[in-house]
């Protein structure tokens, strides 16, 4: 539904998708309007990733970005928060230069997911397949419960907080 | 959306300001039962217990069911909503980002085609 309305206020943009493929993966898919060596090196070059992941809907400011973008190597990401700054750390297990990156994501200790991320070109254009799949479903309802919008950081506005506090007053 | 979501807050919040309906949401979430089953566990008539459930069906926080002359209860489509509403935030979240990706992919096929254009020079 909100995709609809969303392609009324922009005809031109590209579409987001978002779905849970399976009792523990999210799938989320976006065709870039470039080719895919230029949206790799977006990616993977600490530099520009710092332009892009943490867009100001977000509400949360970067205070670090450090990666060492190659297989095996880590990465580490450092938002303001209070009352501390929250890090969010992983291993990179794959980088296949312009076509596949897997990383995973260590801050919420076993539970966490592994994302994954293809880049596909087609006529210029790159298609993004990013998979997010968790070890088991309880931990995909968990972290659907905790009110993270996955993928680093939550974005909460007044109704959704309160409709968390209803849920966890449901749940309690 | 947020007209959408303000119904049903409000109906969300009225269901769960008793404390006898919050014992049902309870109970429901470790089992479900039936209103007889209900109507006993609170001490209350049968009557009195339909209300209630009644109220919690309306918010969508209960559904029930009749087979036979049971009518069985148990938590509700609510659960699959905060679901949809959970994964629309987070695709709102990535199509943000990809958009911020899209302008720095565009700087960079810009800065290439200039960079082409010297080396031609």
């Amino acid at each position: 539904m909100d995709a609809s309305r969303e392609s009324e206020a922009n005809p031109m943009k590209n579409p987001t998708t978002a779905e849970r493929k399976s009792e523990r993966e999210l799938v989320i898919t976006r065709t870039i309007n470039g080719p895919a060596r230029i949206v790799f090196e977006a990616w993977t070059k600490p530099e520009l990733f710092k332009q892009w992941w943490v867009p100001k809907s977000m509400g949360l400011s970067l205070l670090s970005y450090d990666a060492d973008v190659r297989t095996g190597g880590s990465y580490r990401l450092v938002f303001a928060g209070a009352p501390e700054p929250m890090a969010f750390y992983g291993k990179y297990i794959e980088v296949t230069p312009h076509s596949r990156l897997a990383w995973t994501n260590e801050e919420g200790g076993d539970g966490g997911p592994v994302t994954t991320v293809t880049f596909e070109e087609r006529g210029g254009k790159t298609l993004l397949v990013l998979s997010e799949l968790y070890p088991s479903k309880e931990a995909l309802d968990d972290a659907m419960a905790s009110g993270a919008s996955g993928a680093h950081g939550g974005m909460s506005e007044t109704f959704e907080q309160l409709e968390e506090l209803v849920v966890s007053l449901v749940a309690s | 959306m947020v007209q959408f979501t303000r119904t049903r807050l409000d109906a969300s919040f009225s269901a769960i300001s008793d404390a006898t309906r919050r014992g049902v949401l309870e109970h429901l979430g470790r089992a479900d039962a039936s209103i007889t089953d209900l109507a006993d566990k609170f001490h209350m008539t049968l009557t009195g217990m339909k209300k209630h459930v009644g109220v919690l069906e309306q918010a969508g926080l209960v559904t029930t069911e009749k087979v036979g002359r049971v009518r069985t209860c148990k938590l509700g489509p609510r659960r699959l909503e905060e679901e949809m509403a959970w994964i629309e935030r987070y695709r709102q979240l990535w199509d943000a980002r990809f958009d911020e990706l899209e302008k720095v992919v565009e700087q960079l096929k810009r800065k290439e085609q200039v960079d082409g254009r010297k080396q031609r020079e």
